[in-house]
């Protein structure tokens, strides 16, 4: 079990009054607050040892590449990669997924080819793919929903074929929380000859992933959604697919030899991180995980569960809102809805008086927006360090924006 | 100010009136111009049709999606536009800017009415987007690329 008492102590963030009233920050999806074992870290990374990485022969520089270098390795333990020569920093998922549709894919995909991937990806997952489709004449094949808003195994069978080169999937999706079975369709995409790409951003930071069991080929994550900072995330590619990929930036850092001319490259990972490396970041994300381990991402899971289940139940007592997605032992801490007649904007500015922080609009999913019909939702997101009475909090305060609403109707 | 007064001068019963009852709503037939404006960040979006005759607003009609703010903004805009020079359309909008980021306006050369409801926004920043949507449609088809 949690003891969410003590989490908290790690945030001073949340022990603050927004708008007179507590702060009830339920907007995780969009990014996570740091502990302070993370923060000291940065602090104690730039009071302390500040230095460029892999270059100086100097005594700090070598203690900065050690820090680095140790969270390369942290992070494939954290994922269970093979090697650690497959963990690629990266400026967060979108720059890990623009990676891959850029150089895996231009130099994969040729007109005519398929892209599988669904309607309820984050657009940091979709318009990578739209691109290289437009480049090269490849065409996007959407699997489609089942009427819950869940992926079923089945009709992504049905829609991968021989023709496809690369199949995509959210793992987590960050609307519905529905957790998307990832590991079976990369079976079918390897049956089929394509490849499996797994946007992580919304799994890494509420449950334990494997990326060896999952079987897929490349596996994108951020840092500053599970409790590390902001500017660095990873991209996992199996070795023998990073090795024949050709780099996507070019400059110091990621060379072999130079001459007028031409260069060659560093071997992998190194070849991916081009310019001087994100550092600090790598160092954050390091203190991040241990942060996490150090709970547990299971106990992290189940707690975020419990209170997604409660606020789910509060929330089913209100005719008048609507809540999207499957029921709450299948998602994340995840609670994505409307109140009739009342914009998801206004719903969101009205909690804000009250100190609660959700979040409102089509969440970079406009294709899963128009799946569901609607032009935007308000969603509440759960983490490690809310609480019951923050549910109670939410609740209380959608109460009062729905007769705030109903009352400013009627006259 | 209260944030519950901040909230009230907000959604002002002006302001959900208009929301509810929106003046101009449609489409205008036959060769009007049309201009799509998008909040990308929160998905409202609007489509302005107006018509421009000898330099005069004619008619302004709007369609589209959003929340109260920018739907009620986008009302109150088509009303107080028709019948305005292109000219005074975009001066009108200038002073409808300064209104809501807060800053002083001239509220003498216009009749504003139902516009100044919409002052409430200076305390929601995050919503002066909302606001200044439709405003920000109006300019960009009154500009002079676009009207001949
Ligand atoms: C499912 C999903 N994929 C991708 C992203 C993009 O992550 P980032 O903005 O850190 O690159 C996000 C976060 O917004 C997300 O929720």
């Amino acid at each position: 079990m949690l003891d969410v008492r003590k989490v908290r102590e790690q945030f001073p963030i949340l022990h603050q009054e927004v708008n007179g009233a507590p702060l009830v920050y339920l907007d995780n999806a969009a990014t996570s607050q740091k502990p302070l074992q993370v923060t000291e870290a940065l602090e104690d990374y730039y009071r302390r040892y500040n230095s460029n990485v892999h270059r100086g022969v100097h005594t700090l520089s070598n203690v900065a590449t050690d820090a680095y270098e140790g969270a390369r390795d942290k992070v494939q333990s954290f994922i269970n990669a093979g090697k650690r020569e497959e963990i690629v920093f990266t400026r967060g998922t979108t720059t890990a997924i623009n990676t891959v549709a850029a150089s895996f894919g231009r130099a994969n995909v040729q007109e005519g080819d398929e892209i599988v991937l669904t309607p309820m990806e984050h657009h940091s997952n979709l318009i990578p793919w739209q691109q290289l489709a437009k480049a090269t004449g490849a065409v996007l094949k959407y699997i489609p929903l089942q009427p819950d808003g869940t992926v079923s195994v089945e009709s992504a069978r049905s829609t991968i074929s021989e023709r496809t080169k690369i199949v995509t999937m959210v793992h987590v999706s960050n609307v519905f929380g529905t957790m998307n079975p990832v590991k079976e369709v990369a079976q079918i995409a390897h049956e089929n000859g394509a490849v499996m790409v797994v946007d992580g951003a919304q799994s890494t930071p509420h449950k334990k992933v494997d990326v060896q069991d999952l079987n897929c080929d490349f596996f994108a994550f951020s840092a500053h959604k599970m409790c590390g900072p902001t500017g660095i995330g990873v991209l996992y590619g199996k070795k023998r697919l990073l090795e024949d990929m050709e780099p996507f930036e070019f400059g110091g850092e990621m060379i072999d030899e130079v001459g007028l001319y031409d260069a060659t490259w560093k071997e992998v990972p190194y070849k991916f991180e081009g310019g001087t490396p994100i550092i600090a970041g790598a160092i954050g994300l390091n203190a991040a995980i241990d942060f996490l381990n150090e709970i547990g991402l299971d106990d992290i899971k189940t707690h975020e569960q419990q209170l997604a289940k409660y606020a789910m139940d509060e929330l089913a007592s209100y005719d008048d809102i609507e809540v999207y997605g499957p029921p709450a032992d299948e998602r994340a801490g995840i609670v994505t809805f409307n109140i009739h007649d009342v914009h998801p904007h206004d719903t969101a500015t009205v909690l804000d008086t009250k100190g609660v922080a959700i979040r409102a609009g089509h969440h970079c999913a406009r294709p899963l927006m128009n799946w569901l019909d609607v032009a935007a939702t308000a969603r509440a997101s759960f983490y490690l360090y809310n609480t019951e009475e923050d549910v109670d909090a939410f609740v209380d305060a959608l109460v009062t924006t729905k007769e705030y609403f109903g009352d400013v109707y009627a006259e | 100010m209260s944030m519950q007064n901040n909230l009230d001068a907000l959604y002002r019963q002006v302001i959900m009136d208009h929301y509810k009852n929106p003046r101009n709503r449609g489409e205008i037939m036959n060769d009007a111009l049309t201009i799509n404006m998008n909040n990308p960040s929160c998905g409202d979006k609007i489509q302005l049709h107006m018509k421009v005759d000898n330099g005069v607003v004619s008619d302004a009609k709007f369609t589209g999606e959003g929340c109260s703010i920018s739907l009620s903004s986008a009302s109150m805009m088509t009303e107080a536009v028709r019948g305005k020079s292109v000219e005074e359309a975009l001066e009108l909008s200038g002073i409808f800017s300064d209104m809501v980021q807060g800053e002083d306006y001239d509220d003498e050369k216009y009749e504003l009415g139902d516009i100044e409801a919409l002052q409430g926004v200076t305390k929601f920043p995050a919503r002066i987007k909302c606001a200044t949507l439709a405003w920000k449609a109006m300019e960009k088809g009154l500009d002079p690329e676009n009207v001949d």
